[in-house]
């Protein structure tokens, strides 16, 4: 049985290791263009996704190329909100996926590599020593996929929490429906989360926050599990504004104490000539760990996220790079179990951001007994 | 750092800022509210039912405690009751004994005082009945005996003998 085993498993592994060099074999056979088309495949899959990774100013379900040589992307467009001597509307339509320059009130925009430029009629752009486009770029306000996905998640939220806490009212204090799902996990953030990080008496003031960031992240990383391809919580501006907002909580809502714990975190311990040589060290650590915290919050979110997608998005190319019977489905299998791996992360992403906002939180709202120290004296 | 800061875009934060706060106040208002209410209050309301069935099962437990004690008192009660009574019935009992006792010694007295005074009535009677008797016979010797002289010689002479002798 054993033997058998192990048998199957070194034919296995001389087939994946045949298998490419015979593909080498009859490249090498072939003419080098073939060798070129193949190394443009690879290099238009890491732009295919780059830019996947990217915010984009439509949203664009699949493309393809058409007979004719075009290529056909279907999908819808959005609205460009631009800020450039006034405001400036218009659809991303007109920009034809970047390949034709946008004109509205006589103002031309050209995009490049995802990023909106001014522009003259010809589209021309100047780039610096670094190849960096010298272009005005106009202040971008626009509606883009990244902003869709948020909205549309904000009115599903809406409509789901507002439902459970009617169903609530109606069927006297039980939920029905998904909220009997959701409502465990209200329950959890609330016993397992905000009570044992903040405190029995002031958690109800930071619930709400955790609640909706936990539930706004957790279902952000799920859409971008989804092959309607988008990236929200793997987006640095996202993410910023998430910790941001966890920043200013934290800090509106400090007590003496956080503010105390920062300038003087020694206290009463030591006579002020003591204290004042450490102090020159450890309050500059202490303020710069106010801004760590939500610092390493923002990069760690967008970071899991980021490298989620690039790794599924490889995995899933790869099915397509290797054209074999065998690696195929192995990569097919690899991204399957990737893409399980994934659906837990983005669940653990979720609990670790609302987690840690949860522990700053109770980081500001201590409130030390003096008891202790005044027995002492 | 560079790559991080080139795709950082305004226009993103701008919105997910925006619509994320509008998000948690509305929510705040309609949903987390309401739903952490309606959850606490159910949990206090199992939390009190609980209470409420505990106190309640105390109070049971304390209602049977005291039945049992009525009981045993009760109990307790009827026993001293019958232990009184055949107390009563025994001095009853030991009070009459000695009373008719006292009361037989009585009569028997009395018939022995009785049975004396009639004894000594009877002999009485007989004496003087004897007596009688005795004199009427005495009478007749003697009418008899003195019907002739010599014998009421001799007996004057007897008794004179009698008186010398005395």
């Amino acid at each position: 049985m054993r033997e058998k085993f192990l048998l199957k498993l070194v034919v296995l592994l001389f087939i994946i290791s045949a298998t490419p060099s015979y593909a080498q074999h009859t490249e090498h056979d072939d003419a080098s263009t073939e060798l070129s088309t193949k190394e443009a495949e690879k290099l238009e899959r890491k732009e295919y996704i780059r830019h996947h990774l990217l915010d984009s100013y439509d949203f664009t379900l699949f493309s393809y190329t058409q007979e004719d040589g075009t290529k056909k992307h279907v999908g819808f467009h959005l609205p460009i909100i631009l800020w450039d001597n006034g405001l400036q509307v218009f659809s991303s339509s007109k920009f034809n996926h970047g390949e034709t320059v946008a004109e509205n009130n006589g103002n031309y925009y050209k995009l490049y590599h995802n990023k909106i430029y001014k522009t003259d009629a010809e589209g021309t752009i100047t780039y610096d020593e670094n190849h960096h486009p010298t272009n005005a770029k106009p202040l971008d306000f626009s509606f883009t996929k990244g902003v869709f996905m948020i909205l549309l998640t904000c009115i599903l939220m809406y409509f789901l929490f507002t439902s459970l806490a009617k169903s609530y009212a109606k069927n006297g204090s039980i939920a029905k429906g998904a909220g009997r799902f959701f409502e465990p996990i209200i329950v959890y953030i609330r016993d397992n989360i905000a009570i044992p990080n903040i405190g029995e008496k002031k958690y109800m003031k930071y619930m709400p926050y955790l609640l909706t960031v936990f539930f706004f992240v957790w279902f952000l990383n799920l859409f971008g599990l989804t092959p309607l391809g988008v990236n929200v919580t793997g987006n640095i501006a996202v993410t910023v504004a998430l910790a941001l907002l966890t920043f200013l909580i934290t800090n509106f809502t400090g007590t003496k104490d956080y503010w105390r714990h920062i300038f003087d975190p020694l206290g009463d311990s030591m006579p002020w000539y003591g204290k004042a040589p450490i102090y020159i060290i450890l309050v500059p650590i202490e303020i710069l760990g106010v801004f760590i915290k939500p610092f390493s919050l923002l990069i760690r979110l967008y970071a899991n996220m980021q490298a989620g997608h690039i790794v599924l998005m490889s995995l899933i190319g790869l099915m397509f790079l290797f054209k074999s019977w065998l690696g195929s489905p192995m990569s097919f299998m690899l991204a399957f179990a990737i893409s399980g791996i994934e659906l837990l992360v983005a669940l653990l992403q979720a609990y670790i951001f609302t987690m840690l906002s949860a522990l700053y939180f109770g980081f500001a709202a201590e409130e030390h007994d003096h008891h202790e120290e005044a027995a002492t004296h | 750092m560079e790559k991080l800061i080139n795709e950082f875009s305004i226009g993103l934060f701008f919105w997910q800022s925006v619509l994320f706060v509008l998000l948690l106040l509305l929510l705040r208002k309609f949903a987390w509210k309401p739903i952490l209410n309606a959850v606490n209050s159910r949990e206090e309301g199992i939390k009190n039912a609980l209470a409420e069935a505990d106190r309640a099962r105390q109070e049971m437990q304390n209602i049977t405690a005291d039945n049992e004690k009525v009981l045993k008192e009760a109990r307790a009660e009827r026993d001293a009751m019958l232990k009184e009574a055949r107390e009563i019935k025994e001095n009853v009992i030991s009070e009459a004994k000695e009373e008719a006792k006292i009361q037989a010694n009585k009569m028997i007295e009395q018939a022995k005082v009785a049975i004396q005074s009639e004894k000594l009535a009877a002999m009485t009677e007989l004496k003087s009945q004897v007596a009688e008797l005795s004199i009427n016979i005495a009478e007749k010797v003697v009418k008899e005996q003195l019907s002739d002289k010599d014998k009421q010689l001799q007996l004057i002479d007897n008794l004179l003998a009698d008186v010398k002798l005395n």
